[in-house]
């Protein structure tokens, strides 16, 4: 039946729409500027040959070190890049336009935070059997280190929005947010680090995983909306 | 309802500033003399009376200083986040007076717990620093409260930074607890219980009595400073409103 009044979708489109549309944004604009995205990379690479330039070339010493080593350095190769996560839409005026589209905010923060850990987060955790092999670490630690860093990347990118909607509004250059969210990032870095810990001396390394699959969670749940309470805040003052 | 409309109306009126200047104006020598008492109590009692200790001789005796501080320290952090919610839900002006006034009570009180702590740690574990589950979980504390306190100097408009620190109050709220747990199970990972605290169950409880007023002491004397700072904040942020002007002249008259 052929109506004279065209169909309308009163609703606009869904939220999905949103979400898809600003990942598949993210990810082409990662895309076009392979060489800045690939910059935690070679810093994560860079730190690492500095430990046993620091530490001594000891084996031993080294495969003691390189759980902790490795993690640390994810840790800081996704709060150097988390930096980028919300700055230079706030400052080209389309964080402005996110905020006020009718789509809820927190499910477009998560896009943006899913689109930076596919960057950053899973980059670093494919690379972090090549360089924690360079440290020494055992082969039967590997497995856990993967997965650990696989969820705790998440985990980071998820804690460092809550950082940067804090800051975004605080011009660039500031020191502040990575002193923000240091501190919640201590249970990520404790199960990650002491699954591959247990891994490396026989243990099972399943306990500890599972409970940063709980953390990944529980962020999952409180950080979306609390950076969106954030970007409100930033946006308004 | 009348009575619930009144009592509203009274809400409001406490909930303004001059309203809780005044009022509070009335609390501060009973809480000061409350809290000077019971300190003063507790620490003759503690320092004096208690018996000295069978391993730790009269070293224990800082607990009566590090417990409470402790105590306060984590409680000032909900304090200070449940009055940083208050002002992002109903955008009450007080409130987030009270949450900045707040922040670096609760920094002092964790930096007294670390530091009484390493103090004790010289005489009963031979070094001023372990890194024990309850010591590294109050240093994270320290540093949430410094993430805080530094939020607030960054912004220059007041009432951005006032809701933005309590979106992050709000988050470590969530996150101590979890912070809390995750410190203890590193803990009993990396090694096992050789350095306790003599546990305080098993406390005599002529030592613990004392301590009961120590840590009452405190919650008064927290309660004093808290009233005593979140008056200055007041004064401070509305020093150009009339009636900071008509009670500066009440004062020199």
């Amino acid at each position: 039946m052929n109506s004279l009044v065209p169909e309308i979708d009163a609703w606009g489109p869904g939220p999905g729409a949103g979400f898809t549309a600003l990942l598949r944004r993210d990810l082409l604009l990662a895309w076009r500027r392979r060489g800045e995205v690939a910059n935690p990379l070679v810093f994560f690479a860079m730190i690492t040959a500095l430990i046993p330039v620091a530490v001594g070339p000891d084996p031993l010493l080294l495969a003691r070190l390189a759980p902790g080593m490795v993690w640390i350095m994810a840790l800081l190769g996704t709060l150097l890049a988390a930096d980028t996560l919300f700055r230079e839409d706030y400052a080209d005026g389309a964080l402005e336009s996110l905020v006020l589209s009718p789509q809820p905010l927190w499910f477009l923060v998560l896009a943006r935070v899913v689109a930076h850990w596919l960057v950053t987060g899973v980059p670093i955790t494919l690379l972090s059997p090549l360089l924690a092999t360079l440290l020494s670490l055992p082969s039967s630690g590997l497995w856990a280190l993967v997965i650990g860093l696989a969820l705790g990347t998440f985990a980071f990118s998820l804690l460092g929005a809550i950082g940067g909607a804090l800051t975004v509004a605080l011009g660039s250059g500031n020191v502040l947010r990575p002193l923000l969210v240091l501190p919640f990032y201590v249970p990520v870095l404790i199960f990650g680090t002491g699954a591959v810990t247990r891994a490396v001396s026989g243990g099972e390394s399943a306990g500890p995983l599972a409970l940063l699959g709980v953390i990944v969670a529980l962020a999952l749940l409180v950080s979306p909306f609390a950076a969106a309470a954030a970007l409100r805040v930033g946006i308004d003052g | 309802m009348a009575r619930s409309g009144a009592l509203w109306q009274r809400l409001h009126r406490w909930a303004s500033p001059p309203g809780f200047y005044r009022l509070s104006t009335r609390w501060l020598p009973w809480l000061g003399a409350a809290s000077l008492a019971l300190l003063v109590l507790g620490a003759i009692w503690g320092l004096l009376y208690a018996p000295p200790d069978a391993r730790q001789g009269h070293s224990y005796r800082i607990i009566y200083l590090h417990v409470p501080s402790a105590f306060l320290a984590l409680a000032g952090y909900y304090v200070m986040a449940v009055a940083g919610a208050i002002h992002l839900i109903w955008r009450v002006k007080l409130a987030d007076m009270v949450m900045s006034a707040a922040a670096p009570l609760g920094a002092a009180l964790t930096f007294l717990a670390l530091f009484s702590g390493a103090l004790w740690g010289k005489p009963t574990w031979g070094t001023y620093w372990v890194w024990d589950a309850r010591i590294t979980s109050m240093l994270v504390l320290l540093f949430l409260y410094l993430g805080v306190m530094a939020l607030r100097q960054a912004y220059s408009s007041r009432e951005t930074a006032g809701r933005a620190c309590a979106v992050l109050a709000l988050v470590g709220t969530v996150n101590i607890p979890i912070i809390y747990k995750s410190v203890d199970w590193w803990y009993s990972l990396h090694q096992p219980a050789t350095i306790r605290l003599t546990a305080a169950p098993s406390m005599h409880p002529d030592m613990f009595k004392p301590l009961l007023v120590m840590i009452l002491a405190f919650y008064v004397f927290y309660a004093w400073v808290l009233v005593l700072n979140t008056r200055a904040e007041i004064l401070s942020r509305e020093r150009r409103a009339a009636w900071v002007g008509e009670l500066a002249e009440e004062r020199v008259s």
